[in-house]
């Protein structure tokens, strides 16, 4: 390593950690740490209330290795952790294409994130579950659009935390005193101005997805503001803006002038700065992101996925309604028709099946995942090769984890095009 | 340019041919373990085999789960030789840290300027020892 790590000033908590005072446990998440505050250049560390544990997703040995080396020296968390998705939908996997030796795997690697006194979530949005963080509270949050849900959405203070550090943070409590931690940096640097958006595309849910594809890019890995929104966006549309931005860039905090916490007003975004970039996008460059997304245009598909992040309680909502007024025709996947599947989290299922909205997904034969997604376990038989989802998250991702072509489109094409077995296009504020 | 110096994250020595991209990479959904090949079809690389090589990139993106793809590929020896960014990675630097910790070995992690990134567009390949960087033929 460069330097020393006498760079970093350690609290006599980190040292007394460092010297193994506190178990074996802490004293490896504390040299890690340490080493990672050195790489960044911090100065020191700082205390944080909770965290949210991506470590969880199986994606081969070594994380698992990681996870029982914890778990064997006895780990705990010393705040509340969420756990992401694993690989695996714990109870119900033989119910997919799951090989046995990834699901024994996976399995070991929930039980060893388990049994560090961690909150059972197994979701992507913690977020909108009873373990939310509060404005201004200092976290370390893993998984790309929860960071991002969380810093812009709610005004928590959290890194990208990377696999295999955000458990780190949780043993010891404590993160280095870095980027989206300190007020300084969470000022916008950059600003993406909406340009003559109609009102009825910007309350359409698939318009959330197109912008934040757009938004990655630009953004990079600096805070941006968005301007020229002509709606105040629902929960689970900024939800699929931060998830479409945090695949196609490395968005962690966006700022909407009057919608988004710490900033009222587009001053308050910038503390008074002029901003270093400027990208001016309107519906030319919004139908050409939207095209994008989509590489399977037309024809037959093989399963209709969402949930990404995992569906919300509202969301469900929105498909019961749909489902009940389409009606339960369709074409079966037997007779040239295909799967729908929504991903979401143990506790929003339970919510939403109690109050009736699951009824609709059952009557149309639909098919629930829990714990997990199409993109983090092996649940998809390889003859699943046409997709179509209205998440960009799903979009981005599929063709290099699952190797499928994606058609995307909004909830309601989703919708038909599930009943009829293939992509179908419906009239809207897209035309 | 044949040589140049960067900031060491992960010391050692390397060498390999070079790989070089403009465009950030995330490793989960962009890089198979299993082979070492970039695999994501956003990706300039696609196709290309890294386990090996000097992977030159500006940074990671998106997924949290970049750490855990590049952790595994240094368990399996599917990684690249070196790993040359353009400014700090912190993701790449979890994953070779943690790789010291888990398997004793991680790949070379050496940060460079602006200047720097863009004249290793033309180099074939490279050695690397410390900060030090040679331009090599292939």
């Amino acid at each position: 390593m460069s330097g020393g790590s006498d760079t970093v000033r350690l609290s006599p908590f980190d040292r007394a950690l460092l010297a193994g005072e506190e178990g074996e446990a802490p004293k490896l998440a504390m040299r890690i740490l340490a080493r990672m505050a050195e790489v960044r250049g911090a100065e020191s560390m700082l205390d944080i209330e909770a965290a949210h544990i991506d470590s969880t997703i199986y994606v081969g040995d070594a994380g698992l290795e990681f996870a029982e080396r914890l778990a064997g020296l006895g780990a705990r968390v010393r705040v509340p952790s969420t756990l992401n998705v694993s690989g695996l939908d714990e109870f119900h996997w033989q119910e997919w294409s799951v090989p046995p030796e990834w699901a024994e795997k996976s399995a070991r690697q929930m039980r060893a994130y388990d049994s560090m006194g961690t909150i059972p979530t197994w979701t992507c949005a913690p977020y909108q579950g009873r373990q939310t963080p509060r404005f201004g509270q200092q976290i370390a949050w893993g998984e790309s659009n929860a960071v991002a849900f969380a810093n812009s959405v709610i005004g928590a203070r959290t890194e990208r935390y990377p696999d295999l550090l955000d458990i780190c943070c949780a043993i010891t409590g404590r993160a280095p005193a870095v980027g989206l931690h300190l007020d300084e940096n969470r000022l916008a640097t950059r600003v993406l101005r909406l340009r003559d958006v109609p009102e009825e595309l910007a309350a359409a849910d698939d318009f959330y997805p197109v912008l934040g594809h757009l938004l990655g890019p630009f953004a990079e890995d600096d805070p941006v503001a968005i301007t020229g929104l002509p709606v105040i966006p629902e929960e689970d549309q900024l939800k699929a803006l931060g998830a479409a931005a945090a695949s196609s860039g490395a968005v962690a905090l966006f700022h909407i002038p009057g919608v988004t916490p710490e900033a009222p007003t587009l001053a308050d975004a910038f503390g008074g700065r002029e901003p270093a970039a400027i990208l001016d996008v309107g519906l030319p460059e919004l139908r050409a992101a939207r095209r994008e997304l989509t590489t399977h245009a037309e024809g037959a598909l093989d399963m209709v996925v969402l949930g990404s992040p995992h569906f919300s309680f509202a969301e469900f909502g929105k498909l019961a309604a749909l489902l009940r007024e389409r009606g339960p025709e369709r074409a079966l996947p037997d007779e040239g028709g295909c799967e729908l599947v929504v991903t979401t989290s143990r506790a929003v299922r339970d919510l939403a099946e109690r109050a009736g909205l699951l009824e609709p997904l059952h009557t149309f034969g639909g098919r629930l995942m829990v714990d997990t997604c199409v993109l983090a376990t092996p649940m998809t038989p390889g003859t699943t090769r046409r997709l179509m989802t209205n998440s960009a998250k799903y979009a981005w991702y599929s063709p290099g984890l699952l190797g499928s072509a994606v058609a995307f489109g909004s909830l309601a094409e989703c919708v038909e095009s599930a009943r009829r077995g293939r992509v179908v296009r419906e009239p809207g504020p897209w035309d | 340019m044949d040589r140049l110096r960067g900031q060491v994250i992960v010391a050692g020595t390397a060498s390999g041919a070079v790989l070089y991209a403009t465009q950030p990479l995330s490793f989960w959904g962009g890089y198979d373990a299993a082979s070492g090949r970039i695999t994501d079809t956003h990706h300039p690389l696609a196709g290309e085999t890294a386990a090996g090589m000097a992977l030159v990139l500006p940074a990671t993106r998106g997924s949290s789960t970049t750490t855990a793809v590049l952790l595994e590929a240094i368990r399996r020896e599917t990684a690249p030789a070196a790993l040359i960014t353009r400014g700090v990675d912190a993701f790449l630097a979890l994953a070779c840290v943690v790789g010291q910790e888990m398997y004793g070995r991680s790949p070379v992690l050496v940060c460079v300027g602006e200047d720097e990134f863009r004249s290793l567009a033309e180099w074939p390949g490279l050695e690397v020892e410390e900060g030090a960087l040679t331009r090599r033929e292939r």
